[in-house]
This record gives structure tokens, sequence and C-alpha cells, in this order.
């Protein structure tokens, strides 16, 4: 019945019907229906099941743990904060309260410049935006006011992404560039120092007490762990990022390699910071606390801004964990360093790609020597 | 046994239909056949024969514009019933009403100790063979004029549906030892068959003398000749290997040995809508309708492919087999809807990945049809190509510089290595959608128009 109805308004969206100027969003929502009946023409007759949309959406469920328990957290951190203990459900409902508008204002203001610039430019609409969309307010501190979660969207679409040409030719993760405008054009919102847990309330954050050199005050590990503890929405429960890494690598939408290495640069990195007294934290503490384990689940591995070969996957990823904790541990202005280590090592991932693509060349090229002149070969 | 060249990255995809290991004989005398000179990708053709002209199996049909001795034979005697154009005058078919028994044009044997690079070259352009013969780089026919560096033989297809070459030489060993011999005198370097380790039992490939068995082992793409060059003697800019096709091989002993073109050979059968899967003892250029004739399970949705479900030829249920081919797959074309793609669980939906839950049935094998299976997009997923790409090259980046016609970067990242079968599995899994080797197709005609 749905597809009969498409089916009849469809003709208004041609080439001569008169709604023609939205046929991107008449694409766009048709195929968020039903997959196209678009069969193939040449080259391979049959093609794998995995679309743009599967991928895009495969994110989304692995940051659905996060995003669950990030709401639970908001408000459980809220009540805790006035010294009331409340059921599960209405603690629920006082973080959806907080959470749900940050992320309707997020969708609606990125998809709609999505829309706009689609129809514009007469592309179909890309996905990109659903998985920086939902990101955006999981990397954000609760109490900021949704105009600036707009304001910092609108941002990071338009001079993240579109003016680089859209989804897949953007330099910089969006989600983390507006989380990085916030962080630069509102800093006394976003200093990161201590988070707002209830209205007028504020509490240090595990990243702050760190950075301070209270290791005492730091929470358990097993509290760092399970993430009831203050911080952004997301980031808290290692838990249920867990879950998510797991989503991401089982299905093989994200890179292992980026993972692994960024734990291993940044395990590296604190356990040094740790031997040689720069910080009193212990590589456990580090790892667990903060933004860390989020930003390299699911804003490293990026496959269009992080390395896109694979062995620079594993130098990218080293060099993320690395910067961060470098960040970290030396900078005091900046308790946390994992958004500016992977937007830097986004500036530079095309540079990792150019050496280790060019290893490839010249071994091709010594290839061609050694066929073309082999005695030059042997006598050098 | 020597060393086996291992190849860990690539896919075989799970798709119904694999033809069983019956060899059927003719039911019906086959009549129909025609020969497509679209099937020589860089060959420009001319017609040698108008309508209703004799020809008998050897005689020239066409030949090349820029090189006149380079000429296609008829398969079979009989009457030039029709020729088939298409856009721009392009000649797409010749066709042919086959004599009941075929009558030879007749060449005198020559006897393997007699080989000798003229007469090889001569026997093969006289009787219209030599384009079967082809040439890496650019994956065009071979020239005569030049003298290649190696020569490849795959002697196993790991295509989906593929058939088993080995039922191809099965009582035809002789024929083909003596095209191996025959291709030795055309090179200064070798003459490779790669076989696979499991796979491939036949002697004739595995002791086959006068060239250097090559063994593999892997997934599909390892049975492509361009993935075993790769691996064996990889192509540098300014070399040229030829490789050909083991059946066509024991087509050329044929014709040392007995002095007629018979392109005899084995045709396998495939897919998901066929009823009875098989192997079919047929001439080359063979209409495939008398292959399907009651034996499909529907007649309406249906693609019917010369070649595999890859890198084949859309012909229809009343088309002619290419050239090449040795394959007829049917599948179900896949022009339907697909409620709420992006959620579904899927269970009977194929992906390489895990996205779908059908990855938890290990040993189904899936209906396959045509649906795209989404929208084209721009490349977002990276470190996918890799998997499929068993080959020391950096498959995005050549795509990209193809795309975008930089033909310096093009040669340093290997073009010269690779062909648009090569790339087939990254088309299937791209998620993008994009139509790799139609623009791996263009790369290496900019490079061959522009470097030659």
């Amino acid at each position: 019945m749905l597809r009969n109805f498409l089916d009849k308004i469809k003709p208004h969206f041609g080439k001569d019907g008169k709604l023609h100027f939205l046929h991107s969003t008449f694409e766009a929502f048709e195929s968020f229906l039903y997959v196209p009946d678009k069969v193939t023409v040449s080259g391979c007759h049959v093609r794998d099941a995995l679309d743009m949309k599967r991928t895009m959406i495969m994110v989304v469920f692995a940051l659905l743990p996060c995003f669950l328990f990030g709401i639970y957290n908001t408000g459980f951190m809220h009540f805790s904060a006035l010294g009331e203990t409340r059921d599960f459900w209405p603690t629920f409902w006082f973080g959806c309260t907080k959470v749900l508008p940050m992320l309707i204002v997020s969708y609606v203001v990125g998809l709609g410049i999505e829309f706009i610039f689609a129809q514009v430019r007469g592309h179909e609409v890309n996905e990109g935006f659903l998985v920086s969309g939902f990101l955006i307010p999981l990397i954000c501190p609760p109490d900021v006011p949704l105009w600036m979660v707009g304001v910092a969207t609108a941002f990071a679409v338009i001079i993240g992404k579109e003016v680089f040409g859209g989804t897949g030719m953007n330099i910089w993760n969006p989600a983390l560039l507006a989380r990085a405008f916030l962080f630069f054009a509102y800093p006394s919102r976003m200093s990161g120092d201590s988070v707002w847990v209830a209205d007028a309330v504020s509490g240090p954050t595990a990243l702050s007490h760190i950075a301070s050199g209270a290791t005492d005050a730091v929470p358990s590990v097993s509290q760092l762990f399970w993430g009831f503890i203050p911080g952004s929405v997301g980031e808290t429960s290692k838990f249920c990022i867990l879950i998510g890494a797991a989503i991401l690598l089982w299905s093989g939408i994200g890179s292992f390699r980026i993972m692994f290495s960024a734990v291993a640069g940044a395990g590296l990195m604190a356990w040094i910071g740790h031997q040689t007294g720069a910080t009193d934290a212990t590589m456990i503490q580090h790892l667990l606390s903060g933004g860390f384990l989020f930003g390299a689940v699911f804003m490293a591995t990026d496959p269009v801004t992080s390395a896109q070969t694979q062995a620079g996957k594993w130098i990218f990823g080293f060099l993320v964990g690395v910067m961060a904790m470098v960040i970290r541990i030396f900078n005091p202005a900046y308790p946390e360093g994992m958004m500016l280590a992977i937007l830097l090592m986004n500036t530079f991932a095309p540079l990792i790609d150019y050496l280790v693509v060019n290893r490839n060349i010249s071994r091709r090229k010594k290839r061609l020597r050694m066929a073309s002149e082999p005695s030059a070969v042997v006598n050098s | 046994m020597e060393k086996v060249i291992k190849l860990r990255r690539g896919l075989d995809i799970r798709i119904e239909g694999s033809p069983d290991h019956s060899l059927n004989a003719p039911t019906v005398s086959y009549r129909k056949y025609a020969a497509k000179p679209t099937d020589f990708y860089g060959m420009k053709p001319k017609l040698a024969v108008k309508e209703g002209d004799r020809v008998l199996a050897g005689s020239a049909l066409f030949y090349d514009k820029e090189n006149p001795a380079v000429t296609v034979a008829s398969p079979v005697s009989g009457a030039v019933t029709e020729i088939v154009y298409g856009e721009r005058r392009v000649i797409r078919e010749i066709r042919i009403e086959a004599d009941e028994k075929i009558e030879y044009k007749t060449f005198s044997p020559i006897k393997p100790e007699e080989f000798t690079e003229g007469n090889v070259k001569e026997r093969l352009l006289e009787a219209g063979l030599w384009p079967y013969i082809r040439q890496r780089p650019y994956d065009i026919p071979a020239d005569p004029g030049q003298r290649p560096r190696d020569i490849f033989v795959s002697a196993f297809d790991t295509a989906p549906l593929a058939p088993d070459l080995d039922m191809a030489v099965n009582g035809q060993e002789m024929f083909f030892q003596a095209g191996i011999d025959a291709l030795r005198c055309l090179t200064n370097g070798k003459v490779y068959v790669g076989v696979h380790r499991t796979k491939t039992a036949s002697a004739a490939y595995n002791e086959c003398k006068n060239a250097e068995v090559c063994v593999f082992e892997g997934k599909h793409p390892s049975g492509n000749v361009g993935v075993q060059i790769h691996h064996v003697a990889p192509i540098n800019k300014g070399q040229t290997v030829w490789y050909v096709h083991p059946q066509d091989v024991i087509i050329m002993g044929r014709l040392f040995l007995k002095g007629v073109y018979d392109a005899t050979k084995i045709v396998a059968l495939g897919g998901s809508e066929v009823i009875r899967t098989g192997y079919h003892k047929v001439v080359a250029g063979l209409n495939v309708s008398y292959l399907l004739k009651d034996n499909l399970k529907q007649e309406s949705d249906l693609r019917v492919i010369s070649g595999n479900v890859l890198t084949g030829k859309t012909v229809g249920a009343d088309g002619y087999l290419g050239a090449f081919d040795h394959l007829v797959s049917v599948i179900p074309e896949g022009n339907r809807f697909r409620f709420m793609g992006w959620l579904s669980p899927g269970f009977n939906l194929y992906s390489y990945s895990r996205t779908f839950f059908a990855w938890l049935f290990r040993n189904r094998q899936y209906r396959l049809d045509t649906n795209l299976n989404g929208g084209e997009r721009a490349f977002v997923l990276t470190g996918q190509f890799e998997k499929v790409l068993p080959m020391d090259i950096y498959p995005m980046q050549l795509i990209k510089a193809c795309m975008a016609e930089d033909i310096e970067n093009m040669e340093a990242l290997g073009i010269y290595e690779v062909a648009p079968e090569d790339f087939a599995l990254c088309e299937y899994i791209d998620a993008s959608k994009t139509e790799i080797q139609h623009v791996i197709r263009k790369g290496l005609e900019l490079v061959r128009k522009e470097v030659g």
C-alpha cells in the first residue's frame, strides 16, 4: 500500500514533474523506506547486499548501548548530586529530557543542511550524517544550550564537510569538529575541568582530578569501567563502548588496526608518563577515563578522515593514542587530549597514506630498474 | 612438490547453482551459431564475409583493420544468415546457420618436433585463431609482431559457478600438450601453467612438459591469470606477457595435430534458475537457447549471462556464447523493492561482511539476483577492497588515479599489472556501488592511447 502511494506520487518528482526541485528529498525518503529496484547494467551482475545505509546504521547500532547508558547516567548524576535516589524509569526519563532534544537539534540542523546541499548539487542525499548527527550529542556535556548544538552542527556540516564536496571528501571528522567549535567558541561551557551534573551544580571529571594531581579523588577503576561518573553523554561507560567496538569489529565495519594501535599507543605513552612521574595516574586510569576509549572506537576509526591504507591505519591509530596522552599529561591547559589528537591526526592522515603508498611505488620502480638493467643493480 | 603460492585474500561468493559434474551430449542438432567481434576487446573488426556467404569451419569471418593478417574464423561450416549491427554501426553478431555435418577447411598438420616460431604463428593466423592469445597490459588481443616476455595459462577457474577445467582437458591431454609446445616457440621466456593445489587433479596440467607449473591455493580471484602473473613474475612498464585460456590451448593443439579448426569445447551451465545444471560439449559461439530449452525454473524475470556473474555479458535467452566464455549463468533479475533494507535482520541476504544475520548460516548458498542493493555514493569505507584483491597494489588509490585520469600515478600504482576482471570482486563488495571494472577499463584505454 505504501509502495502504491510512492509509485503514485513519484512522477511529480520526475524530470518534468512540478515538484522536480525536491527530487533528492523524495529519493532520500523513498530509499529510506525501500531499497531501490535498480538492477546492475554493466560490470558485475550481482552486488553485495551491503550498501551505505546499512553501513551507517551498523555504526548507529554500535552506538546505541552508549546512548542508552548515557541517558540513564545523565539522570543518575543529576539525582545523586542532589542527594536523591529515584527508580530506574524516572531517572531514565530525566536523562531523556536532556539528551533527546540535543539529538533532535543535531539531526534537524545537520540533515536539513545535507538535504539542501544535495538538492542544489543534484545528488542523492548521503547517509554519512546519520552517524555524525548521532555522535554529536554523545560527545557534548549534557548542559550545552540547544542553540549552541545547532550552531556547532551547522558549522561542522558546512565548513567541515560540504565545502570539501560532501560525505567522503571531508578532512576532519564532522562530529569532532562540532565539539571543537564549541570548545573554542564557548570555552567557559566546555573547558573540560568540570562538567554539569545537575542544575547549578557542577562536578569535576576524573580527568580534572588527574590533571590537578588529586589521584585519590579519581573514581575507582570499576566506576570508570561501568561508567557511573560525570562526563560527556556517551563517553562514560567503557563497558558499553566495548560492546559497540565488538559490533563494529564483528560486522567488519570498524577498523581493528586503528582501535588496537590507538590503545597501544596511549597505553605506552601513559605508562612512560607514569614511570617518569609526569603523571600520577596509572596507565589503566588514563585509558579508562575521559573520552579516550570512545574516541578510539567511534571517532578515530572514521574511514573517511583516518588513514586509508592498511599500514597507514596502524600508524594513524598509534599516533592518535600517543598524542592524546601527550596532550593530557604534558599540557596543563587541556585535561582531555583525545579530541585534539584525532583532529590533528586527521590532518596528517593524508601524509601518512602518502608515505605508505610511496613505499609501494618505489618497490615497483625498483623492480622496473632491475628488469631493465640487471647488471647495474648487481654492480651497485 | 614445489612451492605453493598461498593467497589469503579473496572471496568465494556463495551463489546457488554450481554446475553438476555430469557431461551432457547434444540431444538435438545445434544449428544456430554466431561470432561476436565485440568479444575481442581492442580489435577494430572489418567484415570478411557478407550475408548469404558460405563458410567452412576455419574460414575468416572478420579481420583487424589495423593488422589485416589477424582474423577470426568461423567455428562451424554453413551460411552467414545475418549480420547484426549495434549503435554507430558496431558489428555485434555474425550469425551462421550451421550445416548438419561440419566441413573443415584443412591445413597440413605440424608435428610438435617441427614447431618453429614462424610456422606456429603463420598457422594460428591463417586459421583465425590468433586473437585467442591475449596480452597484458591492457587486456587486448596479442600483437603477432611482438615477442612476449612470458606466456601464462591459468588451468583453474575460481569465479562464481565456474567450470572445473579438469573436465575440459579430459581426453584432450595430447592436444593441450601440443598447444603448450607451440606456445613455447613464441617466447624467449617461459610458459607458465597455473594450477590449484587441491582443485587441479589432471596430470595434463600438473605434469605439463615444456612449461613451468605454478601451484596456487586460495579463493577467487586466485584463478585469474592477472593475479597469477603478479605473483610469478609481475609485469613492469614496457613488458608484455601473453595469456591463453586452456580450452583455447586445446583447440590450438588440435589445429596443429589434426590440421583443422575444431572449436569443440566444454561449456558449463549453472545458476539458481537452471533445473539441470551440468557440462555440455559444444562448439564455440553456440546459441544458448539449446541449453536452456525446458531447463529453466521460470521464464519471466531472469538474466542469462555468457560468462560468470562478475565479468560476463548479458546475452538473453536467445543470445550466443561469447568467444572467451566457458560458462552460461542464469540468475534472477532483481527489479523489486526491498522494504526498509537498512533495518531488516537479513537472514537471507548474502554479504561478505557480517552486517546481516545471514552470517549465522555458514554453509548456505544464496539465490543472488541482479539488484544493485543500494544507491551510488561517494567512497566512504576504506580497507575493504584490500580484502579481496590478493595483489601488492593499493586498489582504492589506483581506482582514484583512474578516475582522475592521472596517468603518472596510474603507472606508479601498477596499472600495467591489472585488468578489469581482477577488480570484479572489488566492484562486487563496494558499498558505494561504483562501476569499478568500467573505471579500470577506461584507465587502461587512456594509458594505451597516451603511452602506447
